[in-house]
């Protein structure tokens, strides 16, 4: 059930990542041409690689008591993040992330942006592309050295990612276009629940307490931060209808 | 201009802290009790509750001033 887990968690935050990175490189590459673009994309994917190469067999030396102490706190207070946003947009206080208006305000300031060229290289796109790629795969990196080291798995935690990123890209190259049909703010709900989920869990064992049931107290505990969260959005959806009525048309 | 250290630590922050720094210090403080109650039920039951009460204030708290 754990690993099923960490492939899912790592495969929905590698996709949400994905379809991100993916409207950047497209704005990118129609507008400013893609060798520039696509030199930036392999290079921030060659940085990523070597980061997760270097730090996944450090972090497996760890005492796996400490390790999901400190990394299972990390991932609580990350996953939180992710979680508090979600219901932010689900409740109506946070715009929706949009991806064809994104493709959009990128592809508009690539058009403007000047040419200045640097042994041969569009030095715009290969910087926003290298910027994008990485910024966006820190976080598919950060999940993937944490649930991987802390169920000492990382390998299935890549796989997981890989598979997502390599998806997105095949469904990206096909259409040509932003894949703005993704549910991708449902999916941040559900990467949010299961980061929330595994940060506490690990955290809880790392400070030294046992769950009762062992693994099969991860459903509970998913199952529960989904109630309170679906909860906490439909009260914050009344309070949306309830301020938009204060405000004249 | 700032030093790259300080733009790599400002960066960190922002991606593990975020928006709102008071998660990262009560989980802080709930994982050092969970610990001191090392052993007991309260140990696991604690975490979540703390999880839940620091979500909702702080949804309270960026919801607060409209």
């Amino acid at each position: 059930m754990s690993a099923l887990f960490l492939f899912l968690a790592s495969f929905l935050a590698s996709a949400v990542e994905g379809v991100e990175a993916l409207t950047i490189v497209l704005a990118l590459g129609i507008t400013r041409g893609w060798r520039s673009t696509m030199i930036g994309v392999a290079t921030a994917s060659a940085t990523l690689a070597v980061v997760v190469a270097a730090l996944g067999p450090a972090l497996t030396v760890i005492p796996i008591r400490d390790l999901r102490l400190v990394v299972g706190g990390l991932l609580l207070v990350f996953g939180l993040q992710w979680l508090r946003k979600a219901i932010l947009r689900a409740g109506g206080f946070k715009a929706l992330h949009d991806e064809a208006e994104i493709y959009q305000r990128e592809a508009e300031e690539a058009r403007l942006a000047g040419a200045e060229r640097r042994r041969g290289v569009d030095w715009y796109a290969f910087t926003v592309a290298f910027k994008g790629v990485l910024l966006e795969g820190l976080e598919v990196a950060f999940i993937v050295l944490t649930f991987g080291s802390n169920q000492r798995n990382i390998p299935l935690a890549a796989a997981g990612a890989v598979t997502a990123v390599l998806l997105v890209a095949v469904v990206g190259v096909a259409v040509r276009a932003p894949l703005a049909r993704v549910p991708e703010n449902t999916m941040k709900f559900a990467v949010g629940l299961l980061l929330t989920t595994f940060g506490t869990f690990w955290a809880v064992e790392g400070a030294g307490a046992s769950w009762p049931g062992r693994d099969a107290a991860l459903l509970v505990l998913l199952a529960f931060y989904a109630a309170v969260s679906l909860a906490m959005v439909r009260l914050l959806r009344a309070r949306r209808v309830s301020l938009d009525r204060l405000v004249p048309e | 201009m700032t030093s790259w250290p300080a733009a790599f630590a400002r960066f960190l922050y922002e991606f593990v802290v975020g928006d709102d720094w008071t998660i990262a210090v009560a989980v802080a403080v709930a994982l050092v009790a969970v610990r001191t109650l090392d052993g007991t039920a309260a140990g696991y039951l604690l975490l979540p509750a703390v999880v839940v009460v620091v979500l909702a204030v702080s949804l309270r708290r960026a919801i607060g001033h409209r």
